[in-house]
């Protein structure tokens, strides 16, 4: 995948702000939480219709459509609200340092804790209860795929040269028009490389929330996330492997009917004024591309319609009222910024008050568990991180090296990493308890199939990045193995490769919650586990562990984010940079 | 003289340094832009070249002072101009056609219109049949000729450019800087004045009406000139070397004071454009200027100008003027809020009457260019006599109409005292002043009226 754009999740560790500003957004999240479950308890437990899924497999063809018009509108909504997001923080300097805290902390905190909480609110909001649960998976995904596109499209802006503003500015554009000429074409390339990335994290979790017990309830849409899981826990792997396939198809489709194509147009928004050598080419787009029927509809819809809008901002910019008498009007916004923040703050507090006091139920045995569980948890992120690292280190820079191999590794590696880890846990577990090995190291092993695919981009894009010049000395010297890789790779693919783990390390606590607690053949399996006590408190309905559970979580991959990471990144940025 | 298309009155610029410390920028500065003119700015990097661009075009607001568009605030009227920039800024994912056209769509203009006018332009910058390439596929040039052409199609009444020569290599440069003159002198643009920053001493002779030195630090005005080489200018030119040696030493000596200016062949020394300003002439009477100077003699040569208005029992603002006048006519400085008096204030205040006439005028000459330029012209006509209206109209410029009349007055005062010249009351005209044992000069091509 493209180089570290991809994964911009990471470059909050760029970023440093004041600590008030942390403190005010975990209080913002724990009133969210509180005000999440106050709306829940407007639910009145009166039966839902628990929709049947049926394992036959015609009926994949509708349960693949539902999901998929599920991922489409989520992430339609995160593509929205992620430019609109990212437009804000990066022009208003007020909310700047916020927005981005606000970022960094909600793309550390584990969606899945949510997902009970969201659920009940959501059917206690909408009149039909079937259509609450639809929302609340499509809230959830949304939450799963808006932080990293939101950061994406901020950097996109915040680099934007000086010059090109300045174009934009003495030539009169309007806010518009500066959108579509100037700052979403610059932004493209790195949201459509982050919203594969995102989309991918969609089927993730859309693979979770499509059937979930909560209590002695089971909620469940009709999909192919509620198809997978039910054969796997009847046992009936003819299901089971249609599903898969199934999977496979949709995500082969996806790279070869939208995601090439993107990838193949958005070459042209390349910024470097230079001409490269290896793009990706899209049979399908050029097909558009030459079409008739394509040119005419756009002469005819959309090049009027556009014509129409510049017409009118243009109009409307010459009867506003010149800027001396605006200025006036900034006072006012200020106040009234002042009153909503204030107003804003109170009931943080108050919510936060609230939520804090959900925790004095705990028991001080039950916390400590918690705190052994997070041990454990934190062993198993961090094996995993380390067995990724194992393999993706020599193959990644093997691909990285050799042009013939990286033409044939990458597409593959793409569709490989864009198929949900969650749709093939139910396999993986089975297949492990036929070995023998216990959830305890098995979820390493999903954890491991979650987030190693970050760590290999990252080492490719290194290892591609390296220039050939250092490569011929090292041959030129005749360095031994040990000294190349010393001396010129892994210096060469360190900043990429905190990068990845970075990215890694988060993909990894979120599986975790997956990966700890499984239901299969009626049965369920876990093992001790920070993750496996969110997945019990969610399924028990026990929301003060779960809050207290999910703070445990959220905290430590802030403070390893801000303690290990942030500060490895500066080193990587400083010393190892290669341009 | 005319009105100036953009004036910037004592403009400095700050930026913040870090959270409490602001780096001054550019310190307060006064420039004016002409119609007509080509004007270029030299000075070493990171003199604020740019700065004063960005202000000047409207980009970002001053922090002090301000800058006006045809005598009215820039930032509140819309104003038509365009830059032209080193990296080109064109937009890699637009065509060269669609680059032209972003800043006429920006307007609103019509979809047909706006077509034939960005070919047109794009004809007119040699650019015919590309319409349709990306900036990637062209070479440098081709991309500043886009970017010319961007600038050009709106018919900006003034260009801006920033070094817009610079990122190419030196013959497409050479091509592109003679296009451009071309364009500029046949009048194919509508342009009315370019402002050109500039690294290169040699494309600012060859071009500029006027050149501009920034010296750094913060970055204040140097040195400010017009360049009276006919065009096409040659690089062999004795004028031309000389202009560049000047500027030269001008920009690798920032510590002493601009050099004296060359002198052009045709005998005329170039003049600093900040000389040709005139000051405003406090509103003193010559008698009140050497009273002020004896007093200031009696107390040591040095005064608190506060205490001296105590002693006096003179309203501080009735003292002023006076200091003031001295001060421009060089007889007394200002140091720290104290007046000291200089050696030739000393010998003014010292002298006998008729002795005080003539040192009285040699410093009007000297330091006030109205009464330079009076006494200059009477010499100069025939009759030995110009009307008063002729000079309130070159006041016109800078004063308000009751102002120029106060300047003129006070000129007249101070002129009639020092024997500059005699003026005709009834006639409102001055009339020249013949010295003793001298005779009136005979202006050298007759003629007649
Ligand atoms: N946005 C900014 N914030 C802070 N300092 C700035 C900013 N822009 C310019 N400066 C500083 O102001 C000074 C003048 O900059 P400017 O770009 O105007 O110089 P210049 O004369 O155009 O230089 P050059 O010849 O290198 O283009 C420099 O010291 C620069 O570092
Ligand atoms: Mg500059």
């Amino acid at each position: 995948m493209r180089p570290r754009l991809t994964l911009s999740r990471a470059l909050v560790a760029e970023r440093t702000w004041p600590f008030f500003i942390d403190v005010s957004v975990a209080a913002a999240l724990l009133a969210g939480f509180y005000a999440i479950l106050w709306i829940a308890k407007f639910w009145f437990s009166s039966a839902i219709p628990e929709v049947e899924i049926y394992r036959s497999p015609s009926h994949l063809p509708l349960y693949a459509f539902y999901s998929l018009v599920r991922i489409f509108v989520a992430y339609a909504l995160s593509l929205l609200f992620a430019v609109a997001y990212g437009y804000t923080a990066a022009y208003n300097k007020r909310l700047e340092s916020l927005m981005i805290a606000v970022l960094d902390i909600l793309q550390s905190i584990p969606v899945l804790s949510f997902l009970p909480g969201v659920m009940l609110a959501m059917m206690s909001l909408f009149p039909s209860r079937q259509l609450g649960i639809e929302f609340g998976a499509i809230l959830l995904i949304f939450t799963g795929e808006v932080w990293n596109m939101a950061f994406s499209f901020y950097t996109s802006l915040k680099s934007i040269p000086r010059e090109l503003m300045e174009a934009c500015t003495i030539n009169r554009f309007s806010r518009w028009q500066r959108l579509f000429q100037l700052e979403l074409p610059f932004g493209a390339i790195g949201l459509i490389w982050n919203s594969i990335v995102s989309v991918a994290n969609g089927w993730f979790f859309l693979m979770v929330c499509e059937m979930f017990p909560v209590g002695s309830r089971n909620f469940r849409l009709p999909g192919l996330g509620s198809y997978l899981q039910t054969a796997a826990s009847n046992g009936d792997f003819v299901a089971v492997t249609w599903g898969l396939l199934t999977m496979v198809l949709i995500i082969v489709l996806a790279d070869q009917v939208l995601w090439r194509p993107l990838i193949a147009w958005s070459d042209k928004f390349k910024f470097e004024n230079v001409e490269s050598s290896n793009r990706v080419t899209s049979p399908v787009l050029d097909a558009l591309r030459n079409s008739r029927v394509v040119g005419v509809i756009n002469r005819y819809t959309f090049r009027p319609l556009v014509e129409r809008v510049y017409r009118d901002l243009a109009q409307r910019r010459r009867n506003k009222k010149p800027r001396s008498e605006r200025k006036e009007a900034s006072k006012v916004t200020t106040a009234i910024y002042l009153v909503v923040a204030a107003v804003a703050l109170v009931a943080i507090g108050i919510l936060a008050f609230h939520a804090v006091l959900l925790l004095k139920d705990i028991h001080r045995r039950e916390f400590l568990s918690l705190l052994g569980g997070a041990g454990l948890t934190f062993a198993r992120v961090n094996a995993a991180l380390l067995i990724g690292s194992l393999w993706t280190i020599p193959v990644g820079v093997a691909i990285g090296f050799n042009p013939r191999l990286s033409h044939i590794a990458q597409p593959v590696a793409q569709i490989a990493a864009s198929f949900p880890a969650t749709a093939l846990f139910p396999l993986i577990l089975v297949a492990l308890m036929r070995l023998g090995l216990g959830l305890g190291i098995g979820s390493v092993a999903l954890m491991l199939l979650a987030a190693q695919w970050y760590i290999l981009f990252n080492v490719i894009a290194g290892a591609q990045a390296i220039p050939s010049d250092l490569r011929e000395v090292s041959a030129l010297f005749r360095f031994r193995d040990v000294q190349r890789w010393t001396t010129v790779i892994l210096p060469g693919i360190f900043p990429f490769l905190i990068t990845g783990l970075i990215t890694a390390s988060g993909g990894a606590w979120n599986a975790s919650i997956v990966a700890e607690y499984f239901h299969l053949k009626g049965q369920t399996l876990a093992t001790l586990g920070l993750g496996a006590q969110i997945s019990l408190a969610s399924d028990q309905a026990n929301y003060p562990v779960l809050l207290a559970a999910t703070m445990i979580m959220a905290l430590m991959v802030v403070t390893i984010n801000r303690l290990v990471w942030r500060p490895l990144y500066h080193l990587a940025e400083t010393k190892y940079r290669l341009d | 003289m005319t009105e100036p298309i953009i004036q910037a009155r004592q403009v400095e610029k700050y930026y913040a340094q870090s959270r409490d410390a602001r780096i001054q920028v550019i310190a307060p500065t006064d420039l004016a832009i002409f119609p007509g003119e080509i004007v270029a700015l030299l000075g070493p990097s990171g003199s604020g070249k740019s700065t004063l661009l960005r202000m000047l075009s409207g980009l970002s607001r001053p922090t002090g002072g301000s800058v006006l568009w045809h005598g009215r605030d820039l930032s509140s009227t819309e104003i038509n101009v365009s830059i032209v920039f080193q990296s080109f800024a064109l937009f890699p994912w637009l065509t060269v056609l669609e680059n032209v056209e972003a800043p006429l769509k920006a307007r609103g203009m019509e979809a047909h219109a706006r077509y034939r006018r960005s070919l047109r332009i794009l004809d007119t910058v040699g650019l015919d049949g590309f319409e349709a390439a990306y900036p990637k596929e062209l070479s440098g040039g081709m991309r500043q000729r886009v970017g010319f052409a961007r600038a050009l199609v709106v018919e900006p009444e003034v260009l801006f450019m920033d070094e817009p020569f610079s990122a190419l290599d030196v013959l497409t440069a050479d091509n592109l800087r003679s296009e451009l003159l071309e364009l500029w002198q046949k009048k194919t643009i509508p342009t009315q004045a370019i402002f050109l920053v500039t690294h290169n001493i040699e494309e600012a002779v060859l071009l500029a009406d006027r050149i501009i030195v920034l010296g750094r630090n913060p970055g204040h005005v140097r040195t400010d000139f017009k360049v009276a080489l006919t065009h096409p200018r040659e690089r062999k030119n004795a004028a031309f070397t000389a202009l560049v040696d000047y500027i030269y030493k001008v920009l690798t000596r920032p510590d002493v004071a601009p050099a004296e200016m060359p002198v052009l062949e045709d005998g005329r020394r170039v003049r600093d454009q900040r000389q040709m300003r005139y000051e405003m002439l406090p509103h003193a009477r010559p008698g009140g200027i050497a009273g002020l100077l004896e007093l200031i003699i009696d107390l040591g040569g040095r005064t608190d100008i506060y205490r001296l208005a105590d002693e006096l029992a003179f309203e501080i603002d009735d003292l002023f003027p006076i200091v003031e006048a001295a001060q421009l006519l060089g007889f007394l400085k200002v140091e720290e809020g104290d007046a000291v008096i200089t050696p030739e204030g000393k010998t003014y205040a010292e002298s006998e009457i008729l002795k005080q006439k003539e040192l009285f005028r040699k410093a009007a000459v000297d330091h006030v260019l109205l009464l330079r330029q009076i006494t200059r012209a009477l010499a100069n006509k025939s009759d030995h006599s110009v009307s008063e209206e002729f000079f309130l109209d070159l006041l016109d410029e800078q004063f308000s109409d009751e102002e120029c009349a106060n300047q003129l007055s006070t000129a007249i005062n101070w002129g009639r005292y020092a024997e500059l010249f005699d003026w005709d009351d009834a006639r409102r005209r001055f009339i020249y002043h013949e010295h003793e044992g001298e005779e009136a000069p005979v202006p050298a091509p007759e003629q007649a009226g």
